[in-house]
């Protein structure tokens, strides 16, 4: 972790109508950081990740993310980025291998790269009986695993995980971060939404948005230290607990 | 461009490992036209019919071998006397009874005219129209050739000739019509259902925030549904030439690069449709739905000539119909470019305004 900062914005907002989605939201992430992105169902984490991946337009605000105008050069930030949905995003009716070379193909990986790097995957997923095998047949935990993988395979500045261990089992889960460990340790940043409190404790920071506003950011540590609470568990609630909006 | 070939590739993938929409793109051509070619056929063919014949003389049986040699009627059987003709038709499969009265020979050669009854079930209007029709011309034609020997003063002898189709096939009126209306339907559906699945599983979000341009995604949906219909394009045409004797005496390129632009046209609202559902069920549902007027308006079925006026002028926004001429321009008149370029340019008008919408409303950015 440096001290280079990656992600910057600058009151950020989102509108829906009179609905104010995510509101003035300004913090910094720095680059290899994991940093996560918690706060309650409805609180706006996912408005707040969709514009800084460039899929909706923020209503006012800035950011830079990777270097790049949000506004101005979506394009050369969608090269910088990868981005993994809350929904399982690969292609069911495709191979394990099939999904790899569509993704490296769409970011522009050349043949060669794009070779050493699906039998650097498979290997590392342990999934070399498999890889010929549909996409669908593979267990959920495997599914996320690669989803992540492909999300990473053009080695992005900075990865967007929306949600990405929902329903997925405790062993499964640790695996997923030992993958997320690997690519922060190559450089990358991680920025992460979650439900899991235990999940939390493995980012380097986190915010909490509440409201969609963020209520605090700081280190795991700090932020039990700050709220006289032993778990993350209990942060949450002591911040969750003043939110007005209804989770839904 | 690699990364349009990725995805392109992605797109056949998706299209041969689904059974269910490979079984749609090839089956329905073959099953429409068979269905057309053999079962439902506006032509009459067979029809039972009764004869009775009082007069049992030359001319009668003359004329009778020449029913008898028709390809329309098949005789039932011949009867003796007027009171069975209404147990024949009672009994139900009869459609025309025909009634030559005694002396009608004679008639025929002293007094020069003798009468012949004939008898329809206008239970079904159009069949009884068509049967009396070809009756008539069976007796007619006797009475020309009458005529002829005789020598006869004035008399004005009509020469019907059925330009372009001369057998009256119905073949020649609805293969561009199945044409049409699968093209139409296989094409808007697959698309709208290709772009809706996307979006329903997630992908659409993925495809977004990776740097592949959002227009060629569109592109590159296209570009296997339009090979594959040019595909279907031909197993039509060779089933209906061989097995139907369907004519094409134009240019088969020329035909090739119109339904190619029906298809373009077909692919475009198909993605207007992909852009305002989201969900495979919804998409499929508006799809089928634009059957009912594509069958309607195209002409093929129904004579728009005799439609009411501002079901006519409806007609016109039906892209099939312009097709449909086109096609049949092309196949049976064997017509060039130059007959057809007003039609071309409407069916181009019509692409470049779906194509337009379409991409305008694709949203590049979800919310």
């Amino acid at each position: 972790m440096t001290n280079e900062v990656v992600i910057k914005t600058d009151k950020l907002t989102k509108r829906f109508g009179d609905f104010i989605a995510t509101n003035e939201v300004t913090f910094e992430v720095y680059k290899g950081e994991i940093f996560g992105f918690l706060g309650a169902n409805g609180a706006g984490k996912t408005t707040a990740m969709k514009m800084l991946c460039g899929l909706s337009k923020p209503s006012s605000g800035n950011a830079n993310i990777a270097g790049f105008d949000i506004y101005k050069q979506t394009e050369s930030l969608k090269k910088n980025i990868g981005y993994m949905s809350q929904k399982f995003s690969l292609y069911e009716d495709l191979t394990v291998i099939e999904n790899i070379q569509f993704f490296g193909g769409i970011y522009g990986l050349s043949n060669k790269k794009l070779k050493g790097k699906s039998n650097e995957l498979i290997e590392t997923l342990g999934l070399q009986s498999e890889a010929k095998k549909l996409v669908a047949s593979l267990p959920l935990g495997w599914k996320q695993k690669l989803a992540f993988s492909v999300a990473v395979i053009h080695e992005p500045k900075i990865v967007f995980l929306d949600e990405p261990t929902g329903g997925v089992d405790p062993v499964t889960r640790r695996q997923f971060w030992d993958l997320i460990y690997q690519a922060a340790a190559r450089g990358i940043t991680i920025f992460v939404t979650t439900h899991y409190m235990d999940e939390a404790e493995y980012c380097n920071r986190i915010s909490m948005m509440v409201d969609g506003v963020i209520k605090a950011l700081d280190t795991p540590a700090m932020l039990k230290q700050q709220y006289s609470a032993n778990s993350m568990d209990e942060v949450f609630y002591e911040l969750a607990r003043g939110a007005k909006r209804k989770s839904d | 461009m690699k990364q349009f070939l990725s995805f392109v590739r992605k797109e056949f993938y998706h299209v041969f490992r689904d059974s269910k929409t490979l079984l749609m793109l090839f089956g329905l051509p073959i099953v429409q036209i068979v269905l057309f070619g053999f079962a439902l056929t506006n032509e009459i063919k067979n029809s039972k019919i009764v004869i009775c014949d009082y007069a049992k003389d030359e001319a009668t049986q003359q004329i009778i071998s020449k029913i008898e040699a028709s390809r329309s009627f098949e005789i039932q059987k011949t009867l003796i006397s007027h009171k069975q003709i209404e147990e024949a038709f009672k009994e139900g499969d009869i459609k025309l009874a025909i009634i030559f009265p005694a002396n009608f020979n004679n008639d025929l050669l002293h007094l020069h005219k003798a009468q012949v009854q004939i008898i329809a079930d206008a239970s079904d209007p159009n069949t009884a129209n068509t049967l009396t029709n070809y009756a008539t011309n069976i007796i007619m034609d006797y009475q020309q050739e009458l005529m002829k020997n005789n020598a006869m003063s004035f008399h004005i002898v009509p020469e019907l000739r059925m330009l372009y189709n001369p057998e009256l096939k119905g073949a020649t009126n609805f293969v561009p019509g199945v044409m049409a209306l699968v093209l139409m339907l296989v094409c808007v559906m697959m698309t709208a259902v290709s772009v809706v699945k996307e979006k329903e599983s997630g992908t659409m979000e993925v495809l977004l925030v990776s740097p592949f341009n959002p227009f060629l995604v569109i592109i590159s949906k296209a570009i296997p549904y339009l090979f594959l219909s040019l595909i279907n394009l031909t197993v039509i045409l060779v089933l209906s030439v061989t097995l139907l004797d369907m004519p094409v005496n134009g240019s088969v390129l020329l035909l090739f690069g119109e339904s190619a632009l029906l298809i373009i046209t077909a692919l475009s609202l198909g993605l207007l449709i992909s852009n305002v559902t989201q969900s495979q069920q919804s998409a499929m549902f508006i799809s089928m739905m634009g059957i009912l007027p594509t069958m309607l308006f195209t002409g093929f079925m129904f004579p728009l000539e005799n439609m009411p006026y501002p079901l006519q002028i409806i007609a016109n926004a039906v892209p099939s119909k312009w097709y449909y001429i086109i096609v049949k321009s092309i196949m049976i008149k064997g017509l060039g470019f130059s007959a057809i370029w007003k039609e071309t340019l409407i069916l181009f008008g019509m692409t470049c305004f779906l194509l337009i919408v379409s991409i305008r409303k694709f949203k590049t950015r979800l919310v």
